[in-house]
């Protein structure tokens, strides 16, 4: 297949096409989670400063709520996910391990849990800045897995202009299809995001990229695009080849577009701002009615799972909850070895099950014993220089020679020679060596040294 | 609740490994080997048999002392001893023949620190020395499809350590076949002046022509792994595209004296080598560029050493120079990263053009760029940045 491709000339370079598992989710519905006893809040879910609570313990919230201000310009307010008590602010765990501030809430048994706040707006007459700010006021980040402000991704800085909105349908890990539901369910919020966001970033067309083993949701978003209210031909579906890491915005902007963002820059610097398609179906699903986001659709799923489907999940649902509503044969014969929380190429595995689900969590997966024994049976060996590496890395880089320097410890060679500082981390060298050298797991390691070294 | 386990992405590990790529290389070169055992009988069955086993058995101790990584199950000493003897004349002394293989292991790869550390491949490391000591005997060819090759071995493969084996002549002659001598077709073109046929070169099936293993197997069962992706399809190509494009126009020179370049691409071990020994994964480079690069440079090295020097084949001397070149090689052929080459020109055939002057795609297709000749020559516009 490389070889034909070679010919053909792909969409971008390189890649790897991990098995996409996606056949116990892609045609579930998404379904309700029940409303939790107690919810964890974190202050810290999104790139940026932490958000400050607003709230006591022992005061009463309800549904909709504010409970955290964003005082930064990267820090984006929460809202109460159920109705109930606020217990406590204080530590709880996190899925990067330390524990960190949270507000618990501790639902009421006997609250209808309707949303309660907020008072419906009309969108239509708001320009721009105002759809900032009440994109602000929703605390709505990016919902494909980095959680970036989404206010802060959609303004404009005053030096650059936007002409195009790419919106990434891609979702290209293995096992996720939250995206993907909700594009086929909620096409119509999604075309009406669309149009806040362009009306928000002055963009004059918008694309839809998604992967070509959505055939449903590519003709749910294009069905959803001839009803809506927009001009012919501003807004476009577009079918790119499934390939991981396709969902990375430098990958789809070469698959749409045929152009490299240059290193170092920004898709704004072409004119291009990258948004994920759960983001903006949930702006439009917010806005109008003046909420905060409260709950996100998780995916949930892995081999562990007995009733594998995509759930929307009210922020702060502790992982123990969710998975034993989706059945995980955790709760009863202890065979859950290992959670990750987002996809199986870029997740975190979680240290506990006390973990809250956040406003970044896409996707909440179960690998028991059996399904890891391969993988542990699998030997290391030194590099055998097969060069596997280096095709399939997407940004270009040669990790085969960067494994080799990090482990003779050459971090500075690395950065100045190597081009580590290019590195996004998408795993598909460790994912493609046969060797199985944890290539990726040391450049991480390498680019957290070279960043501390260069603060010192 | 059961404890969970911490463990850093990628979760997911792609089914290819040492063993498996190690393991389907041994596979495609079964057809090979008994092609092999076919054209020339038992003494080939014995030396297969014999050079893998002595490979196995310094892979074994040196992997014992600790001297050296990987393990016996990897299957690669199995390659290299496979590789040895076919490389070998197939009446060659089963004990010189223990000697490469001991050689192969432990000069060639134990040395440099084993799986993955050798700096050249281990198979031709251990032919060469074999070159070097017994020169005669590895000058010997035996001619395929003798009619007794089944009942008997040819008298030089038994002969005993340290002696000099018997001279076959008389052996030859009592196969009752009007007996060519046992030279190679290369040898002949080179020290006779006779060229050998197209498909005596291909298959030797009707001959008895002193040939290796037959080339057209050698290239399918090379083309079932390029298209699994156990091998670089690239280093194949290029060895044997520049040595013929080289032999070509040396040909059309002067045809008088330089052979045809289908005698040159077909004759001799140039097809083994570059299909199975070249593609060594550990000792070419990792870089696609670098591959053509050093692909080319083998090919060249073959027509140059086997035309302007005393030997008659030179792919074993051309491989082991690409081998040493191999660390330049990458390190002049380091990939562009992403974002870091020519910029600002979008490739040809892209969905939507980079910037909205016009809507409908139709539209968007009439504006595609034409085909250009150099592609990373700027265009006129593009030469001079307008300052802002």
């Amino acid at each position: 297949m490389k070889l034909l491709n070679y010919f053909r000339g792909e969409a971008f370079q390189r890649g790897v096409h991990p098995p996409p598992a996606k056949g116990a989710t892609a045609h579930r519905a998404i379904r309700r989670l029940p409303f939790p006893p107690r919810v964890a809040v974190p202050l810290s879910q999104h790139i940026g400063k932490p958000s400050r609570a607003i709230v006591r313990p022992g005061e009463e919230v309800v549904r909709g709520q504010p409970i955290a201000a964003g005082d930064d310009w990267l820090s984006v307010p929460h809202h109460a996910p159920v109705t109930g008590v606020v217990e406590a602010i204080d530590l709880r765990p996190s899925a990067r391990g330390p524990w960190q501030p949270a507000i618990v809430i501790r639902s009421h048994p006997g609250a209808t849990q309707e949303d309660l706040w907020g008072e419906p707006r009309d969108m239509e007459p708001v320009d721009g800045p105002g759809i900032l700010a009440a994109v602000r006021e929703a605390g709505l980040v990016g919902l494909g897995g980095a959680a970036f402000p989404t206010h802060a991704k959609l303004s404009v800085p005053e030096s650059a202009r936007v002409h195009t909105l790419v919106v990434n349908g891609c979702e290209c890990e293995p096992y996720l299809t939250c995206d993907h539901r909700t594009m086929v369910e909620e096409a119509d919020h999604l075309v009406l995001g669309i149009r806040y966001a362009m009306r928000a970033t002055g963009a004059v067309r918008a694309i839809v990229g998604i992967e070509d083993n959505k055939p449903d949701a590519l003709a749910a978003v294009e069905a959803a695009i001839a009803r809506a209210r927009v001009p012919e031909g501003v807004v476009h579906a577009e079918a790119v080849p499934t390939k991981y890491p396709q969902g990375s915005e430098k990958m789809l902007i070469m698959a749409l577009f045929g152009a490299e963002i240059p290193s170092g820059a920004l898709p704004i610097s072409m004119g291009m701002v990258v948004n994920n398609v759960g983001t903006l179906a949930a702006m439009s699903a917010l806005l109008p009615r003046g909420r905060g986001l409260t709950e996100r659709v998780v995916t949930v799923a892995g081999p562990g799972i007995a009733r594998p489907g995509d759930y929307r999940v009210p922020i702060g649902t502790p992982l123990s909850f969710v998975l034993d509503h989706a059945g995980a044969p955790d709760a009863a014969g202890l065979d859950c070895r290992q959670v990750i929380l987002g996809g199986p190429m870029m997740g975190q595995s979680v240290a506990s099950l006390d973990v809250p689900v956040t406003k970044g969590a896409s996707g909440v997966l179960v690998f028991r014993h059996a399904d890891m024994a391969e993988r542990d049976r699998r030997r290391t060996y030194p590099c055998i220089k097969c060069g596997e590496c280096v095709e399939s890395c997407p940004m270009g880089l040669n990790p085969s020679a960067l494994g080799m320097l990090a482990a003779k410890r050459e971090y500075d060679l690395m950065g100045s020679s190597y081009h580590l500082g290019e590195c996004f981390e998408c795993g598909c060298c460790t994912y493609a060596c046969p060797s199985n050298i944890p290539l990726v797991q040391q450049f991480r390691v390498a680019k957290q040294i070279l960043r501390e070294r260069a603060v010192a | 609740m059961g404890t969970v386990e911490i463990r850093p992405a990628p979760h997911l590990h792609g089914e290819r490994s040492v063993e498996r790529i190690m393991r389907h290389v041994v596979w495609s070169l079964v057809p090979v080997c008994a092609f092999w055992v076919f054209q020339y009988g038992l003494s080939a069955l014995a030396s297969l048999a014999v050079v893998t086993a002595s490979c196995l058995a310094a892979e074994r101790w040196l992997v014992s002392t600790g001297t050296q990584s990987g393990r016996l199950g990897d299957f690669s000493a199995v390659i290299t001893g496979l590789l040895l003897a076919l490389t070998l004349p197939p009446g060659f002394p089963l004990w010189m023949g223990a000697v490469a293989g001991l050689v192969a292991i432990s000069l060639g790869k134990g040395l440099f620190g084993g799986l993955g550390f050798n700096v050249f491949n281990p198979a031709l490391v251990g032919r060469a020395f074999v070159q070097a000591a017994f020169p005669t005997a590895i000058a010997t060819y035996t001619p395929s499809f003798l009619p007794g090759r089944f009942t008997g071995f040819v008298p030089s493969s038994l002969a005993w350590p340290l002696m000099a084996p018997s001279d076959g002549a008389g052996w030859l002659a009592g196969q009752k076949f009007d007996a060519l001598s046992g030279a190679t077709p290369l040898a002949q073109w080179k020290f006779e002046g006779v060229q050998a046929g197209a498909q005596e070169l291909l298959l030797s099936l009707s001959g008895h022509m002193a040939v290796g293993p037959a080339p057209l197997l050698v290239l399918a069962c090379g083309a079932y792994l390029a298209l699994r992706r156990y091998l670089d399809w690239r280093i194949p190509v290029a060895v044997l595209g520049s040595a013929g494009a080289a032999a070509w126009m040396l040909h059309a020179f002067n045809p008088g004296h330089y052979p045809n370049p289908f005698f040159m691409l077909f004759s001799g071990g140039l097809v083994l080598g570059a299909v199975y020994m070249a593609t060594d994964m550990a000792t070419s480079p990792v870089t696609p560029r670098g591959m053509w690069l050093y692909g080319a440079l083998i090919g060249l090295l073959t027509v140059v050493i086997r035309y302007y020097s005393g030997l008659p084949e030179g792919v074993m001397y051309a491989i082991l120079i690409g081998n040493a070149a191999t660390p330049l090689i990458e390190r002049v052929t380091q990939p562009t990263p992403f974002g870091k080459g020519v910029l600002g020109r979008p490739r040809k055939g892209a969905s939507y053009p980079l910037h909205p002057g016009y809507i409908s795609r139709e539209e968007a297709g009439a504006q595609t760029p034409r085909k250009r000749l150099f592609r990373n020559k700027p265009r006129r516009d593009e030469r001079k940045p307008p300052r802002p």
